[in-house]
């Protein structure tokens, strides 16, 4: 590749993976950190093992259960069959392969996407894959991260390498400050309700500007965790300093001089001034207020001031009886003020808002208050590190002493396969990623929101602005 | 993948007309986190009563079809849904090879992704293919798919077609990942590079 062609941060991490260009211009892409969990791993596995094949990168592939375990009385293991059945057949098949795991008892177990940075597995200008749509959430460190089926994590267990075609270049340019009571979630829940779920179908979004830059790395995270909500393959922040410095001393993450060879090599990864993109969107930070979701996908969002939209209202046929039918299903009434939705539960956690920054804002928003009468609210580390890190600090006392759980980490509530599941209409203020029909438990109704959203929800009752709770 | 070279082995008379995935292995049983350890349960319906006993007149209950490795049958083999447990149940029984006048699509890709060779005969070969079968211990078919031909005991040769990419990848024992691992030294170039280039970056190990 000439030096004179200006080159996004994706093209660079993209071009430098190239293993070899097929005549189609299907790329066998080299990939550098494989991350492996229970539920889409076991036939991959299997199919190794039918074909006699090994793992071929060991040192690039970790292994964690998160999806499907219980967030409470870890040590009695897992009650139901499917479940433990899957937990059991990952840690056979580590221990056969020769995969680096960490166990259910570890302090550093966790949902796969918090552990990543949280260990300093996933770097810059890394490929990164897991059998797992969130896995944009690496995107943070400046790493080209996405999620793969079944049939690939096998792909790439046996082979170290994907076959991929390359994706277009969306730059979302976010200027300006985030205003007081908002963060990283109102951010992005913003971004996808102005570019829509489709909005980055077939691009690889890289999310730049001063509010992005103003991010902490939790925050970015959060960004690049919700950016397949937005259809994209991947999201993207290019690293700099703030994500340097966070790096620095991880477990995985090079040490003195590599961390210093290593910051040399990711300072040239930023995308080139007159790189070209396919598709720009610009976005006020300013303007933004705190998100939450009314209707049955991330699309569906409003500023908490808002109300209840009114399908009658839209013109588009195919778009009113949708809307509609979110309305149904959601249990609301039309015009209705959103602080005024009783919630039923609380939930705080997920690979979007399970880290230590999240639980602390949490934390403050509750501190000295009590979870109104009724709610049933809860915190799911995102990681044993996060849970002892938020003991340390006294957070799970902040929480328990208002009438918060406080759990063990995992996926949760998240998606509702382990038993914490939403009952038939219950409403759920959730920090999670998505509020599809049924997600954390048949017949459920999620509203995303950011935590300190959340906690205040929590703690009204009903949803409720953040900003006024001081 | 196991290549698929030449293939002698019993093979087992199913004359059947749309036989359906859902008869080959029925929804309940692909709740499995495996693509092996179907096998027992292949055709269970036709294989077992309600108390999950052997019924003695389904062929494969029956010597020498309990190592058949050759299935023969009637027209539209593979029908109904598209799950791949179908061809996983028959590999894990121990078939590699389905012979019947036609195929259900889906299936018939799947059997290729799988290593399983379906071959198209007419139904009246099929039938006489059918008879070669009942003669029990003696019914050794060959089928040689370098030379695209079925041998039958009597050493009568028919012969078959089969696409020619896709008869190079069953020859060689060659799925997408098989593919891949063609591009061996290109992936083995490329880490040695990377290794020079970024000898900073540590590996995993869960110590
Ligand atoms: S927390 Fe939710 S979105 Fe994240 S990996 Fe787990 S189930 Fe998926």
């Amino acid at each position: 590749m000439s030096g004179s062609t200006p080159r996004t941060l994706y093209d660079k991490i993209f071009d430098s993976h190239v293993v070899e260009r097929l005549a189609d211009g299907t790329c066998v892409l080299y990939i550098d950190r494989h991350l492996v969990h229970e539920v889409t791993s076991p036939q991959a596995f299997e199919g190794l093992r039918m074909a006699g094949r090994k793992v071929r990168r060991p040192d690039a592939t970790i292994a964690v259960a998160d999806h499907n375990i219980a967030t409470t009385d870890r040590k009695s293991g897992i009650k139901e069959e499917d479940s433990r059945i899957q937990v059991e057949t990952l840690e056979r098949n580590v221990a056969e392969f020769g995969v680096p795991y960490f166990p259910v008892l570890d302090a550093r177990q966790g949902i796969v996407h918090i552990i990543g940075p949280e260990q300093g597995i996933s770097l810059p200008g890394m490929t990164i894959v897991c059998g797992d749509s969130h896995t944009s959430t690496h995107g943070a460190m400046g790493a080209l991260a996405f999620g793969i089926g079944t049939s690939e994590v096998e792909h790439v267990l046996a082979t170290q390498t994907l076959l991929q075609k390359k994706s277009l270049n969306m730059l979302v340019q976010v200027e300006g400050a985030l205003p007081f009571g908002t963060s990283a979630k109102d951010l992005v829940l913003a971004i996808i309700g102005q570019i829509g779920t489709g909005g980055g179908t077939g691009h690889v979004i890289e999310f730049a500007g001063e509010a992005i830059r103003g991010l902490d790395m939790a925050g970015r995270l959060t960004v690049c965790n919700m950016s397949i909500e937005a259809g994209a393959r991947a999201g993207l922040i290019a690293p700099d300093d703030t994500t340097f410095d966070w790096i620095k001393g991880r477990p995985y993450a090079p040490k003195g001089e590599a961390f210093e060879q290593a910051v040399a090599y990711w300072r040239t990864l930023p995308s080139d001034a007159g790189a070209h993109y396919d598709k720009v969107v610009t976005i006020d930070a300013a303007k933004i207020a705190p998100m939450v979701t009314w209707g049955t996908n991330p699309e569906a969002v409003l500023p908490i001031t808002a109300s209840v939209p009114d399908p009658s209202a839209v013109a588009d046929e195919a778009a009113r009886a949708q809307m509609q039918r979110m309305v149904e299903y959601m249990g609301l009434t039309p015009g209705q003020k959103l602080e005024d939705l009783k919630v039923d539960v609380v939930f705080i956690g997920s690979c979007t808002n399970g880290r230590i920054e999240d639980i602390r804002a949490a934390a403050n928003v509750v501190r000295g208050r009590k979870v109104a009468s009724g709610v049933r609210a809860m915190v799911v580390p995102g990681s044993g590190i996060v849970k002892q890190q938020a003991e340390e600090e006294g957070l799970d006392r902040v929480l328990t002493e208002a009438g918060f759980e406080w759990r063990e980490p995992g996926c949760s509530m998240c998606l509702g396969m382990n038993p914490d599941k939403l009952t038939p209409g219950q409403r759920c203020a959730s920090t999670s990623n998505r509020n599809f029909e049924g997600r954390q438990g048949p017949g459920g109704r999620t509203h995303l929101l950011s935590p300190t959203m959340a906690a205040a929800a929590a703690i009204s009752g009903h949803l409720a602005d953040v900003r006024q709770f001081g | 993948m196991e290549p698929f070279t030449v293939l002698t082995a019993p093979a087992a008379p199913l004359p059947l007309a749309n036989v359906d995935t859902d008869k080959i292995i029925p929804a309940r049983f692909l709740k499995t986190i495996k693509r092996s350890g179907l096998g027992v349960h292949l055709f269970d319906t036709l294989r077992y009563d309600r108390e999950g006993k052997e019924r003695p007149d389904f062929v494969l209950n029956q010597e020498p079809y309990r190592g058949a490795q050759i299935l023969i049958a009637h027209e539209n083999f593979g029908c109904g849904s598209s799950r791949e447990h179908a061809p996983w149940a028959l590999l894990d029984f121990g078939i590699r090879c389905v012979i019947a006048p036609d195929f259900a699509d889906i299936f018939h890709n799947n059997c290729f992704k799988n290593g399983i060779l379906p071959v198209r005969l007419p139904r009246a070969v099929c039938d006489q293919l059918m008879e070669d079968a009942k003669m029990g211990g003696n019914a050794r078919l060959t089928v040689d798919l370098a030379r695209q031909v079925v041998v039958r005991p009597s050493g009568e040769e028919i012969p078959f077609q089969i696409d020619p990419f896709r008869k190079h990848l069953l020859l060689n024992g060659l799925d997408d990942i098989g593919q891949t691992m063609q591009h061996a030294p290109q992936i083995d170039a490329y880490e040695q590079a990377r290794g020079r280039d970024q000898a900073w970056l540590p590996g995993i190990s869960a110590g």
